[in-house]
């Protein structure tokens, strides 16, 4: 037990300052890589440390000493006993971060996928029944024109309807399909709930489109209007999906005993990088669709448009598939 | 692992304990209310900005300024706990920094992956999702600190008192009484000593009555657990008698 408490900070204070600006250096620089004589000497700062603050708790008549003591001793564990490399943005990983994150966790894109065609198909089989389905959903204005119509208009078109908006429409999409995306993923906190819901709604609307162009025989207008940017945008919306469901898994954590912190731990790097990955593809698809997709035959023919689409859904797939395997 | 509430105490594998003071979710509430501010200025700032550009081209100015609004109001508080070591500037002014809720350093994923679950957080309106989480927390945590297996604390960087400004060294009867001192040292309950710093600091703001009480039930407590000599405590009051044992307690140095 000590006795003197004073004699006792004065005696310790010293090791303290020195094992303080020990980790304000490292905070510094994480990167910094230590020499074996400072490792041993950080950690022997750490465990003198320790002793102390063991010792003042069984003494504590001096709370703000322990309190600096604590916040102290607090720095130089999370310093000591982290194992995970301190973060630091490299192009070419983070390029390769995204698909090799995709690819662990293919089941999650795979539910996404799945909940995605289940809405599709509840959209067909909704105006397959009912025409007048159509109404109720698909609530936007331009769907609501009979596509045949729709088709006339734009092909003679005599004026750019986008003129001197171009920029601001692509603008509004990346970022309204963003905050969709990342909803995607965030209401994987529901257990997944949220995440299925908001993809099925997603599914319903895509397949009452598709159902109602199909149905027009106007098939050919359809792929060209949205395999340019939907190429990559619905595969980053069903991405935020996988990231939504790999969130749901690990709060779930079926099948898998470990702690549910820890198996948070574990998905957090791949749910950014798919996240991140998804984002950069949404940039991408909204500058395509206000300055191509709203484009049609004859200011661009549809076989153009159409091969632009499957080129980028080829080159994504690849990418996606092939990218950083070893 | 934790005490309900007020603090999450980390043990680590030396066998030694540290805590973490956890922020209450109306403390982060008004955080949040400066960091709003923050975005605000900020957004009106990139506004201003784009309203000049408009002049060269208007539209391009208005994409700018919907993807500028949408970094800013998505990456303000990424990048701020990213380079601020857990803190934006509402965290900061209130002394609050997010943390790894196992005591390890924080991850740049933790700190992307709260900030974007803070969508679901705010659902229906006004946090409303992110406050019941809080409030029904073991840790206070909202559903972004859950998932990213965080927590926000109270930063403990408070200065050591200055003992020579609150109780000089000078003329202090109980010095005399060594083995008394050390006892009183090893019964008196921190907070007590933390309450009784606090009061000898704060002593010209009280209400002279109210002073009077304050330091009366302070001395009575201390007395209470160590019985000095009379002579030692002649002609004290209770203000300075408390003053006199905040000095034996913290000792002779000057902090």
């Amino acid at each position: 037990m000590i006795i003197d408490v004073p004699r006792f900070v004065a005696a310790e204070r010293p090791y303290w300052d020195e094992l303080h600006t020990m980790l304000a250096k490292l905070e510094a620089e994480p990167e910094r890589r230590l020499q074996l004589e400072e490792i041993e000497r950080l950690h022997y700062l750490y465990e003198r440390c320790s002793a102390d603050l063991s010792r003042l708790d069984t003494f504590a008549t001096e709370p703000r000493v322990r309190a600096s003591l604590e916040a102290l001793v607090s720095r130089a564990y999370s310093t000591i006993h982290e194992t995970r490399a301190p973060a630091k943005i490299r192009w070419k990983a983070a390029l390769l971060a995204f698909p090799r994150a995709f690819r662990r966790h293919l089941g999650a894109f795979r539910l996404s996928v799945g909940v995605t065609l289940l809405g599709m198909a509840f959209g067909w089989f909704a105006l397959h029944i009912d025409a007048r389905n159509k109404a109720v959903l698909l609530p936007f204005s331009h769907l609501l024109i009979p596509p045949a119509e729709r088709v006339a208009q734009e092909e003679h078109a005599k004026e750019d309807r986008l003129k001197g908006l171009k920029a601001s429409f692509a603008a509004n999409l990346m970022t309204h399909n963003t905050h969709v995306t990342i909803l995607a993923m965030a209401l994987g906190v529901t257990f997944g709930a949220g995440t299925l819901i908001l993809l099925f709604y997603n599914g319903v609307i895509l397949g009452a489109v598709i159902t109602d162009y199909v149905a027009a025989h106007q098939s050919v207008f359809l792929a060209g209007w949205l395999l340019p940017h939907g190429s990559i945008e619905i595969p980053a919306i069903l991405l935020g999906g996988q990231a939504g469901f790999i969130l749901a898994g690990a709060l779930i954590g079926w099948g898998d005993r470990t702690a549910r912190v820890d198996r948070l731990r574990a998905v957090a790097s791949d749910l950014v990088a798919i996240i991140a990955g998804a984002g950069v593809m949404l940039v991408w698809a909204g500058t395509v669709e206000a300055f191509v997709s709203q484009y049609h035959q004859p200011v661009i023919p549809y076989a153009l448009k159409i091969a632009f689409g499957l080129c980028e859904a080829a080159a994504l797939t690849f990418y996606l598939g092939w990218a950083g395997r070893e | 692992m934790s005490e309900r509430g007020t603090s999450l105490v980390i043990e680590t594998p030396e066998g030694v304990d540290f805590s973490y003071e956890l922020a209450s979710p109306v403390t982060r509430a008004v955080a949040w209310i400066i960091d709003l501010a923050a975005i605000g200025v900020l957004t009106k700032g990139t506004d201003k900005l784009c309203e000049w550009l408009a002049h060269l081209n208007r539209d391009w100015a208005d994409g700018l300024a919907v993807i500028l609004y949408f970094v800013i109001s998505v990456g303000y508080a990424i990048v701020l706990e990213w380079r601020w070591r857990g803190q934006t500037l509402g965290k900061r002014v209130l002394g609050l920094r997010v943390v790894d809720a196992q005591g390890l350093r924080l991850q740049l994923s933790q700190v992307v992956l709260r900030n974007l679950l803070r969508l679901v957080d705010m659902l229906p309106v006004a946090y409303l999702v992110g406050g019941i989480a809080s409030f029904a927390s073991r840790n206070c945590q909202r559903l972004g600190d859950l998932a990213a297996g965080t927590i926000v604390a109270r930063e403990r960087n408070a200065p050591d008192a200055d003992m020579e400004e609150l109780a000089p060294a000078k003329y202090n009867s109980l010095a005399a009484f060594p083995h008394l001192t050390a006892r009183l040292r090893s019964l008196v309950r921190p907070e007590a000593v933390s309450m009784a710093v606090e009061a000898v600091a704060r002593r010209d703001a009280y209400e002279p009555l109210a002073r009077i009480e304050l330091f009366r039930e302070l001395a009575d407590y201390f007395r209470g657990l160590v019985q000095f000599p009379e002579a030692a405590a002649e002609g004290l009051t209770d203000e300075q008698y408390v003053r006199s044992v905040l000095r034996v307690v913290y000792g002779t140095r000057s902090n």
